[in-house]
């Protein structure tokens, strides 16, 4: 039981951020239809800024998880406009492809700044962790927690309650009617994509400081990414973020109870059976075609 | 200047520098490496390519091997098995090297040990633990690091002066952790020690909540790690956050206490540590005198402190194969295999020589190496 309390805070924790991840792939690649393979750099992008502004320029830990999230939008919105705006109405291979080279340039250029060697970060959060009866949790973690959590809440509001999230549903919706109507279809694209990164990199700030940073550490959240999307289903927040936490829960259970060497297996064994009972994912919209 | 002349003194220019190219190709001994500079084991990789550069240094000031200057090639395996087949391919195949080092993990190893026996050329293995490279039957291995079951049998008789009863195991999910596990875990069988859970984690993870709650339920009074220094250091600093009481003992000599005490902080106290080779008390090794001067010309190079542990490896190694090449008075990829047998080396972690291990008549050759066993108290290294 108490392993089980243990293994339950534990997935708790880890669903947030892969929420995290999730929505911010899930609001490009549903909306923009834009198979983003640079999501995880811009994952390990916003943990090398943390890296850099705590290590490199002291600057205080949270001031530096902002910039390190304001760099990744804006990194996004810069990606967004020199690539893909140029690749509008080219097919999906051609763009896939552009964000394959984007993927494997970035990584290299993470890997030239700051070589291949791992990296650690400070935090200024006590050395011990919060303990609770059988259970027990760092307080990095927590903190993590508890802003994956608001950014979650932030990028719900965003969407749901503001014209620019209005914008973004109705280009997802119908891009062409969208524009008749006089919704600015360049602005919300870049937009979208900018704020997708800016939850990716937010991801990567965060937990840049409770892991290790490396270039190539982006690969299995992107990775993770995807599968969240699928499982949630294209598109949908609120799959996204169910989806993420039924991952974590997955994969931390099945590392406790089944076997810890299929820890990362086991969260893909769950999607291929959802998708073989539910093809469009957990909670797709309905799709308009044509 | 007309242009004519500007044109034939371009020419001239380019011509020497090619002859000069050329000539420079002829008057060196080229030696491959493979090492993962790149990826998940990108710190160790780094630290043995470090040491070879130095003993490289070293013996080309000394006026190199057999009248040649000696010249390293290090190629990037990128911690990927199927780029370390690929790297030993280029090095043999375009680069022409007589004889190779690497290539750091043991899967990275196996992986490129088929492309050996295929060119025939001879590898000197500088790290690897898993005992399945030694005993497969391949003649071109010569292994100076101990295997699993060396470091394990090194460290039987303290399973019972440091009263260990239970034993619960964590390790990286390929050949190198899954053979350290089984090493110690059979090891402390024989001692009757009980073994608890035998944990398991992919190479690349980061995060290992999951495991060390089993662990911590498992309830054992030793956790052995097995792992390189990467995971190690979020492994002492998660255990930590989940108030893990077992002692830790970390095996496989890739865990660099240095760099643990800077990364990890104070999660890293109390952690114990199999290491061959300890910078800290160079007096302690079996050649002081070559440890010393090794560990100096690293600190004078401004490498990395905490990369000493593994930088040792990559100077050992290199100076066993220019010592065959030595012997073998060609630089050839048959008569260097057939000189290594013969070497005898005053090593950083002792004195090098090897012994035969495998299926008769296709030995590989294993050196018995010195293992030490360290402890981190108080932010600082101990000798135990």
């Amino acid at each position: 039981m108490d392993q089980l309390l243990q293994h339950g805070v534990n997935a708790l924790i880890l669903g947030g951020t892969y929420a995290l991840l999730g929505i911010g792939l899930t609001l490009i690649f549903g909306i923009m239809r834009v198979v983003n393979f640079t999501h995880g750099e811009l994952y390990s992008f916003g943990a090398y800024m943390m890296f850099m502004w705590v290590m490199f320029a002291g600057v205080n830990f949270f001031l530096a998880l902002v910039l390190a999230v304001v760099l990744g939008i804006a990194l996004g919105a810069v990606i967004e406009v020199l690539l893909l705006r140029r690749l509008k109405g080219a097919d999906i291979d051609t763009t896939m492809l552009v964000m394959i080279g984007a993927w494997i340039a970035l990584q290299n250029a993470e890997q030239l700044a700051w070589s291949g060697v791992a990296k650690s970060i400070d935090n200024p959060f006590p050395a011990w962790p919060l303990v609770l009866g059988p259970v027990s949790v760092s307080w990095n973690r927590l903190f993590v927690f508890a802003v994956a959590l608001a950014l979650i809440a932030g990028a719900y509001a965003l969407i749901n309650r503001t014209r620019l999230g209005k914008a973004m549903r109705a280009t997802f919706q119908d891009p062409e009617t969208a524009a008749l109507m006089g919704v600015e279809i360049n602005f919300v694209h870049t937009a979208t994509f900018a704020l997708g990164s800016g939850l990716a990199a937010a991801a990567g700030a965060l937990l840049g400081p409770v892991f290790v940073v490396y270039p190539t550490m982006g690969d299995l959240a992107s990775l993770k990414a995807f599968a969240i999307v699928i499982l949630g289903g294209l598109g949908s927040i609120p799959g996204a973020t169910i989806g993420g936490f039924i991952l974590a829960f997955m994969e931390e259970l099945g590392a406790g109870y089944v076997s810890s060497g299929f820890r990362d297996g086991m969260g893909f064994l769950l999607i291929i059976a959802i998708l073989l009972l539910k093809p469009t994912g957990l909670f797709a919209q309905k799709e308009r075609i044509g | 200047m007309t242009s004519r002349t500007l044109k034939a003194a371009v020419l001239a220019v380019l011509g020497a520098t090619l002859l000069a190219a050329g000539a420079q190709a002829q008057d060196t001994i080229k030696i491959g490496v493979t090492q993962p500079l790149t990826g998940a084991f990108a710190a160790s990789g780094n630290y043995v390519a470090q040491g070879a550069k130095i003993a490289e240094e070293e013996i080309n000031k000394a006026g190199g091997v057999l009248g040649k200057q000696i010249q390293l090639i290090v190629e990037d395996n990128k911690s990927n098995p199927t780029e370390a087949a690929a790297t030993a391919e280029k090095l043999i195949v375009r680069d022409k090297v007589p004889v190779m080092m690497g290539a750091w993990s043991s899967t990275l190893t196996l992986a490129v040990m088929p492309k050996l026996e295929e060119y025939k050329v001879p590898m000197l293995v500088e790290t690897s633990s898993s005992g399945k490279i030694t005993v497969s039957g391949n003649p071109y291995i010569f292994r100076i690091s101990p295997t699993s079951e060396m470091e394990a049998k090194a460290f039987t008789p303290l399973f019972k002066s440091m009263g260990i009863k239970k034993a619960d195991f964590l390790a990286t999910n390929n050949d190198f952790g899954l053979g350290a596990s089984k090493e110690f875990s059979e090891a402390a069988k024989r001692e009757g020690v009980q073994v608890g859970v035998m944990e398991t984690m992919d190479p690349k993870a980061t995060d290992f909540s999951a495991q060390l709650a089993k662990i911590k339920a498992s309830g054992g009074d030793t956790l052995f790690v097995t792992t390189a220094v990467e995971q190690i250091t979020l492994i002492l600093k998660q255990a930590k956050d989940q108030q893990l009481s077992a002692r830790i003992i970390t095996t496989g000599g890739s865990n660099s206490p240095e760099q643990l005490i800077q990364q990890a902080g104070e999660a890293a106290n109390g952690s114990y540590h199999l290491v061959f080779f300890t910078p800290w008390f160079p007096e302690a090794v079996k050649n002081p005198d070559i440890a010393k001067k090794f560990v100096a010309i690293w600190n004078q190079k401004g490498h990395q402190v905490g990369g000493l542990t593994e930088g040792f490896r990559g100077w050992d190694g290199l100076h066993v194969i220019v010592e065959a090449i030595k012997a073998a008075g060609k630089a050839e990829p048959e008569a260097i295999t057939k000189a290594l047998w013969d070497v005898k080396v005053k090593g950083i972690n002792g004195d090098i020589a090897f012994i035969k291990q495998g299926p008769a008549g296709k030995e590989s050759a294993q050196n018995v190496p010195s293992v030490y066993l360290v402890k981190i108290e108080g932010g600082k290294v101990t000798r135990q």
